[in-house]
Protein backbone atom coordinates (compact mmCIF):
# COMPACT_ATOMS: atom_id res chain seq x y z
CA UNK A 1 0.00 0.00 0.00
CA UNK A 2 3.00 2.18 1.23
CA UNK A 3 4.28 1.59 -2.33
CA UNK A 4 1.13 2.18 -4.58
CA UNK A 5 0.57 5.80 -2.40
CA UNK A 6 3.94 6.95 -3.59
CA UNK A 7 4.12 6.20 -6.81
CA UNK A 8 5.26 9.51 -8.41
CA UNK A 9 8.32 9.28 -5.87
CA UNK A 10 8.97 6.06 -4.12
CA UNK A 11 12.52 7.15 -2.79
CA UNK A 12 10.55 9.77 -1.02
CA UNK A 13 10.74 8.13 2.69
CA UNK A 14 12.26 5.06 2.37
CA UNK A 15 9.16 2.85 1.47
CA UNK A 16 11.64 0.22 -0.91
CA UNK A 17 13.22 -3.14 0.60
CA UNK A 18 16.30 -4.38 -1.77
CA UNK A 19 16.65 -8.10 -1.33
CA UNK A 20 18.31 -11.24 -3.14
CA UNK A 21 15.87 -13.15 -4.89
CA UNK A 22 17.05 -16.12 -3.28
CA UNK A 23 16.53 -14.59 -0.02
CA UNK A 24 13.10 -13.41 -1.16
CA UNK A 25 11.68 -16.82 -2.59
CA UNK A 26 13.38 -18.59 0.41
CA UNK A 27 11.84 -16.44 3.19
CA UNK A 28 8.18 -16.58 1.41
CA UNK A 29 8.65 -20.48 1.05
CA UNK A 30 9.64 -21.81 4.50
CA UNK A 31 7.22 -19.44 6.27
CA UNK A 32 3.88 -20.96 4.59
CA UNK A 33 5.52 -24.78 4.57
CA UNK A 34 2.47 -26.39 3.73
CA UNK A 35 2.15 -30.23 5.46
CA UNK A 36 0.28 -33.27 3.80
CA UNK A 37 -2.46 -34.16 6.53
CA UNK A 38 -1.27 -37.60 6.87
CA UNK A 39 -0.70 -40.16 9.99
CA UNK A 40 0.34 -43.27 10.03
CA UNK A 41 0.28 -44.92 13.73
CA UNK A 42 1.12 -43.54 17.37
CA UNK A 43 3.64 -40.83 16.41
CA UNK A 44 0.30 -39.34 14.50
CA UNK A 45 -1.20 -38.37 17.99
CA UNK A 46 2.09 -36.54 18.77
CA UNK A 47 1.80 -34.48 15.74
CA UNK A 48 -2.02 -34.15 16.07
CA UNK A 49 -1.27 -32.43 19.54
CA UNK A 50 2.03 -30.29 17.71
CA UNK A 51 -1.04 -29.05 15.74
CA UNK A 52 -3.26 -28.33 18.03
CA UNK A 53 -3.65 -25.07 20.45
CA UNK A 54 -1.25 -25.88 23.08
CA UNK A 55 1.97 -26.03 20.76
CA UNK A 56 0.30 -24.33 17.65
CA UNK A 57 2.27 -25.40 14.62
CA UNK A 58 0.61 -22.79 12.46
CA UNK A 59 2.74 -20.81 13.92
CA UNK A 60 5.10 -21.55 11.37
CA UNK A 61 2.92 -20.99 8.85
CA UNK A 62 2.04 -24.99 8.68
CA UNK A 63 -1.07 -25.60 7.16
CA UNK A 64 -2.49 -28.99 6.23
CA UNK A 65 -3.48 -29.54 3.16
CA UNK A 66 -6.01 -32.52 2.36
CA UNK A 67 -4.00 -33.22 -1.27
CA UNK A 68 -0.28 -33.57 -1.82
CA UNK A 69 -0.54 -31.48 -4.79
CA UNK A 70 -0.80 -28.65 -2.38
CA UNK A 71 1.76 -29.49 0.01
CA UNK A 72 5.50 -28.51 0.48
CA UNK A 73 6.51 -31.05 3.14
CA UNK A 74 5.35 -34.41 3.99
CA UNK A 75 5.41 -35.62 7.85
CA UNK A 76 6.00 -39.45 7.91
CA UNK A 77 4.33 -39.87 11.05
CA UNK A 78 4.23 -43.51 12.25
CA UNK A 79 4.91 -46.92 11.06
CA UNK A 80 5.79 -47.15 7.52
CA UNK A 81 4.33 -50.96 6.25
CA UNK A 82 5.32 -52.37 3.21
CA UNK A 83 1.80 -52.05 1.70
CA UNK A 84 1.41 -48.22 3.35
CA UNK A 85 5.26 -47.67 1.73
CA UNK A 86 4.04 -47.94 -1.97
CA UNK A 87 1.50 -45.42 -1.19
CA UNK A 88 3.70 -43.12 0.65
CA UNK A 89 6.22 -43.11 -2.39
CA UNK A 90 2.86 -42.11 -4.86
CA UNK A 91 1.88 -39.22 -2.56
CA UNK A 92 5.86 -38.14 -2.37
CA UNK A 93 5.68 -38.26 -6.53
CA UNK A 94 2.61 -36.40 -6.36
CA UNK A 95 3.68 -33.80 -4.61
CA UNK A 96 5.27 -30.09 -6.50
CA UNK A 97 8.63 -29.53 -6.01
CA UNK A 98 10.47 -28.33 -3.90
CA UNK A 99 9.08 -30.87 -1.15
CA UNK A 100 10.70 -31.43 2.27
CA UNK A 101 9.83 -34.71 4.21
CA UNK A 102 10.40 -35.08 8.19
CA UNK A 103 10.77 -38.48 9.25
CA UNK A 104 8.67 -38.79 12.50
CA UNK A 105 9.75 -41.39 15.07
CA UNK A 106 11.82 -44.20 15.13
CA UNK A 107 9.20 -46.35 13.26
CA UNK A 108 9.78 -44.34 10.07
CA UNK A 109 13.46 -43.85 10.82
CA UNK A 110 14.79 -47.44 10.49
CA UNK A 111 11.50 -49.43 11.96
CA UNK A 112 11.65 -49.00 15.77
CA UNK A 113 10.15 -51.75 17.54
CA UNK A 114 9.62 -53.82 14.38
CA UNK A 115 13.36 -53.83 13.45
CA UNK A 116 13.70 -57.72 13.69
CA UNK A 117 9.69 -59.34 14.24
CA UNK A 118 8.04 -56.96 11.31
CA UNK A 119 7.99 -58.90 8.44
CA UNK A 120 5.06 -56.28 7.13
CA UNK A 121 7.44 -52.96 8.22
CA UNK A 122 9.65 -51.23 5.94
CA UNK A 123 13.07 -50.57 7.81
CA UNK A 124 13.18 -46.95 7.38
CA UNK A 125 11.22 -44.89 4.76
CA UNK A 126 14.32 -43.68 3.17
CA UNK A 127 14.54 -46.91 1.58
CA UNK A 128 11.88 -45.54 -0.53
CA UNK A 129 11.69 -42.04 -0.67
CA UNK A 130 14.59 -39.28 0.27
CA UNK A 131 14.46 -37.38 3.55
CA UNK A 132 15.57 -34.57 4.83
CA UNK A 133 15.11 -34.56 8.60
CA UNK A 134 15.14 -37.50 10.71
CA UNK A 135 13.38 -36.89 14.21
CA UNK A 136 13.82 -39.24 16.77
CA UNK A 137 12.05 -40.45 19.71
CA UNK A 138 9.05 -43.13 19.98
CA UNK A 139 7.14 -40.92 19.73
CA UNK A 140 8.93 -37.53 19.40
CA UNK A 141 7.37 -35.19 21.39
CA UNK A 142 5.73 -31.91 20.20
CA UNK A 143 8.76 -29.50 20.73
CA UNK A 144 11.16 -32.09 18.99
CA UNK A 145 8.70 -32.21 16.02
CA UNK A 146 8.78 -28.30 16.30
CA UNK A 147 12.93 -28.96 16.19
CA UNK A 148 12.63 -31.04 13.25
CA UNK A 149 10.47 -28.47 11.58
CA UNK A 150 13.19 -25.25 12.40
CA UNK A 151 15.81 -27.50 10.90
CA UNK A 152 13.60 -27.91 7.95
CA UNK A 153 12.99 -23.86 7.09
CA UNK A 154 17.14 -23.89 7.94
CA UNK A 155 17.40 -25.84 5.28
CA UNK A 156 14.99 -23.97 2.99
CA UNK A 157 17.00 -20.44 4.16
CA UNK A 158 20.58 -21.53 2.61
CA UNK A 159 19.16 -23.02 -0.64
CA UNK A 160 19.80 -21.13 -3.92
CA UNK A 161 18.18 -21.14 -7.30
CA UNK A 162 21.37 -21.64 -9.11
CA UNK A 163 21.88 -24.88 -6.63
CA UNK A 164 18.62 -26.52 -5.37
CA UNK A 165 19.97 -28.46 -2.18
CA UNK A 166 23.11 -27.43 0.83
CA UNK B 1 -26.56 -72.07 32.28
CA UNK B 2 -22.70 -71.90 33.66
CA UNK B 3 -20.85 -73.28 30.30
CA UNK B 4 -20.45 -77.29 31.93
CA UNK B 5 -24.02 -77.42 31.67
CA UNK B 6 -24.19 -75.90 28.81
CA UNK B 7 -21.48 -78.71 27.31
CA UNK B 8 -23.63 -81.38 28.65
CA UNK B 9 -26.77 -80.13 26.53
CA UNK B 10 -24.52 -80.05 23.62
CA UNK B 11 -22.80 -83.75 24.40
CA UNK B 12 -26.31 -84.95 24.66
CA UNK B 13 -27.54 -83.29 21.37
CA UNK B 14 -24.29 -84.11 19.44
CA UNK B 15 -23.02 -87.22 20.62
CA UNK B 16 -19.22 -87.97 19.80
CA UNK B 17 -19.13 -84.83 17.32
CA UNK B 18 -18.74 -83.15 20.96
CA UNK B 19 -14.95 -84.07 22.04
CA UNK B 20 -13.83 -83.54 25.59
CA UNK B 21 -14.38 -81.10 27.99
CA UNK B 22 -11.03 -78.78 28.97
CA UNK B 23 -11.34 -77.39 32.57
CA UNK B 24 -8.62 -74.50 32.14
CA UNK B 25 -6.95 -73.34 36.14
CA UNK B 26 -6.93 -70.13 37.43
CA UNK B 27 -9.28 -67.68 39.05
CA UNK B 28 -13.14 -68.04 38.24
CA UNK B 29 -12.94 -65.04 35.40
CA UNK B 30 -10.10 -67.41 33.62
CA UNK B 31 -11.86 -70.83 33.89
CA UNK B 32 -14.96 -69.03 32.58
CA UNK B 33 -13.37 -67.95 30.03
CA UNK B 34 -10.59 -70.21 28.85
CA UNK B 35 -12.53 -73.41 29.34
CA UNK B 36 -13.45 -75.11 25.86
CA UNK B 37 -15.16 -78.08 24.20
CA UNK B 38 -13.03 -80.28 21.39
CA UNK B 39 -15.03 -80.54 18.62
CA UNK B 40 -14.26 -83.56 17.15
CA UNK B 41 -16.09 -83.37 13.43
CA UNK B 42 -14.48 -80.59 12.18
CA UNK B 43 -17.53 -80.77 9.57
CA UNK B 44 -20.17 -80.18 12.16
CA UNK B 45 -19.07 -76.73 13.16
CA UNK B 46 -21.71 -74.64 11.52
CA UNK B 47 -24.51 -77.17 12.59
CA UNK B 48 -23.07 -77.32 16.46
CA UNK B 49 -22.82 -73.28 16.10
CA UNK B 50 -26.49 -73.19 14.68
CA UNK B 51 -27.97 -74.96 17.22
CA UNK B 52 -26.75 -72.81 20.27
CA UNK B 53 -27.66 -69.99 18.82
CA UNK B 54 -31.40 -71.03 18.08
CA UNK B 55 -32.24 -73.75 20.77
CA UNK B 56 -34.04 -71.98 23.60
CA UNK B 57 -32.54 -71.50 26.76
CA UNK B 58 -29.05 -71.37 24.85
CA UNK B 59 -29.50 -68.51 22.22
CA UNK B 60 -26.11 -67.40 21.59
CA UNK B 61 -26.19 -64.50 19.99
CA UNK B 62 -22.88 -63.45 19.74
CA UNK B 63 -19.59 -64.49 18.36
CA UNK B 64 -17.17 -62.45 20.79
CA UNK B 65 -14.17 -63.77 18.78
CA UNK B 66 -12.68 -66.18 16.39
CA UNK B 67 -9.09 -66.77 16.82
CA UNK B 68 -6.67 -68.89 15.30
CA UNK B 69 -3.68 -71.07 16.61
CA UNK B 70 -0.59 -73.02 15.42
CA UNK B 71 -0.14 -75.65 17.67
CA UNK B 72 3.46 -76.76 16.40
CA UNK B 73 3.20 -80.35 15.40
CA UNK B 74 1.49 -79.78 12.57
CA UNK B 75 -2.10 -79.03 13.10
CA UNK B 76 -3.95 -75.46 13.48
CA UNK B 77 -6.78 -75.12 15.37
CA UNK B 78 -9.66 -72.02 15.28
CA UNK B 79 -11.10 -71.12 18.71
CA UNK B 80 -14.61 -69.60 18.91
CA UNK B 81 -15.71 -67.96 22.03
CA UNK B 82 -19.42 -67.41 22.39
CA UNK B 83 -21.70 -65.41 24.33
CA UNK B 84 -25.30 -64.98 24.90
CA UNK B 85 -26.10 -61.29 26.03
CA UNK B 86 -30.00 -62.19 26.50
CA UNK B 87 -29.17 -65.41 28.98
CA UNK B 88 -25.83 -64.00 30.14
CA UNK B 89 -23.70 -67.29 29.71
CA UNK B 90 -20.50 -68.18 27.41
CA UNK B 91 -18.39 -70.89 26.44
CA UNK B 92 -15.79 -71.57 23.88
CA UNK B 93 -15.47 -74.17 21.25
CA UNK B 94 -12.25 -75.51 19.45
CA UNK B 95 -11.64 -77.05 16.64
CA UNK B 96 -8.24 -78.69 14.98
CA UNK B 97 -7.26 -79.27 11.54
CA UNK B 98 -4.16 -80.58 9.84
CA UNK B 99 -1.73 -77.64 8.31
CA UNK B 100 -1.50 -78.91 5.63
CA UNK B 101 -5.27 -79.20 4.75
CA UNK B 102 -6.41 -76.65 6.86
CA UNK B 103 -10.76 -76.15 5.67
CA UNK B 104 -12.79 -75.27 8.04
CA UNK B 105 -16.46 -74.59 7.60
CA UNK B 106 -17.46 -70.97 7.74
CA UNK B 107 -19.71 -69.66 10.51
CA UNK B 108 -20.57 -66.20 8.93
CA UNK B 109 -24.25 -67.58 8.28
CA UNK B 110 -24.59 -67.84 11.64
CA UNK B 111 -23.13 -64.27 12.95
CA UNK B 112 -22.64 -62.06 10.03
CA UNK B 113 -19.80 -60.72 12.42
CA UNK B 114 -17.24 -63.47 11.61
CA UNK B 115 -17.09 -62.55 8.36
CA UNK B 116 -13.97 -60.14 9.11
CA UNK B 117 -13.00 -62.42 12.14
CA UNK B 118 -12.46 -65.31 9.56
CA UNK B 119 -10.69 -63.46 7.08
CA UNK B 120 -7.81 -62.46 9.69
CA UNK B 121 -7.64 -66.50 10.12
CA UNK B 122 -7.18 -66.80 7.00
CA UNK B 123 -4.92 -63.79 5.82
CA UNK B 124 -2.56 -64.82 9.39
CA UNK B 125 -2.87 -68.39 9.50
CA UNK B 126 -4.03 -69.74 6.04
CA UNK B 127 -6.82 -71.62 7.68
CA UNK B 128 -9.55 -71.44 4.22
CA UNK B 129 -13.13 -71.03 5.19
CA UNK B 130 -15.52 -73.14 3.22
CA UNK B 131 -18.46 -71.42 2.29
CA UNK B 132 -17.67 -67.93 3.04
CA UNK B 133 -18.77 -65.18 0.90
CA UNK B 134 -15.32 -63.22 0.42
CA UNK B 135 -12.57 -65.20 1.47
CA UNK B 136 -10.09 -62.48 0.67
CA UNK B 137 -6.85 -61.08 2.66
CA UNK B 138 -7.61 -58.65 5.35
CA UNK B 139 -4.67 -56.99 6.42
CA UNK B 140 -1.67 -57.86 3.85
CA UNK B 141 -1.83 -56.93 0.50
CA UNK B 142 -3.33 -59.70 -2.16
CA UNK B 143 0.21 -60.07 -3.87
CA UNK B 144 1.72 -61.44 -0.15
CA UNK B 145 3.31 -65.09 -0.19
CA UNK B 146 2.84 -67.02 3.34
CA UNK B 147 0.82 -66.43 6.25
CA UNK B 148 2.73 -64.58 8.46
CA UNK B 149 1.81 -66.33 11.73
CA UNK B 150 2.25 -69.72 11.01
CA UNK B 151 4.98 -71.41 13.00
CA UNK B 152 6.95 -72.40 9.56
CA UNK B 153 7.10 -69.03 8.46
CA UNK B 154 10.05 -67.77 6.46
CA UNK B 155 10.25 -63.85 6.20
CA UNK B 156 10.81 -62.43 2.56
CA UNK B 157 13.73 -60.74 1.86
CA UNK B 158 12.11 -58.41 -0.77
CA UNK B 159 8.60 -57.13 -1.14
CA UNK B 160 7.74 -55.69 -4.64
CA UNK B 161 11.81 -54.71 -4.81
CA UNK B 162 11.53 -53.19 -0.78
CA UNK B 163 13.88 -55.07 1.27
CA UNK B 164 12.28 -56.49 4.24
CA UNK B 165 15.03 -57.74 6.85
CA UNK B 166 17.03 -54.91 8.88
S1 LIG C 1 8.05 -44.59 16.68
FE1 LIG C 1 6.94 -45.39 18.46
S2 LIG C 1 5.26 -43.91 18.75
FE2 LIG C 1 6.04 -43.62 16.67
S3 LIG C 1 4.79 -44.90 15.34
FE3 LIG C 1 6.58 -46.11 15.95
S4 LIG C 1 5.92 -47.25 17.74
FE4 LIG C 1 4.47 -45.57 17.45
Amino acid sequence: MGLLDKQDNPFESSNIVITGADTLLNWARLSSLWMMGFGLACCAIEMMAASASHYDIGRFGVIPRPSPRQSDIMLISGTVTLKMATRTKLLYEQMPDPKYIISMGSCSNCGGPYWEHGYHVLKGVDRVIPVDVYVPGCPPRPEALLEGLIKVQEKVRKQSLGKTTV
Amino acid sequence: MTNTEIYDKLKSAFGPVIGEWHEQTGGEYMKRLSSYADVADTSFIRDVCLYLRDEPGLEFDSLLLLSSVDNGDKTLSVAYHLESKTMRHYIALKVTVPLDNAIVPSVTEVWSHANWQEREAWDMMGIKFLNHPDMRRILLDDDWVGHPLRKDYVYPDYYRGMKVPY
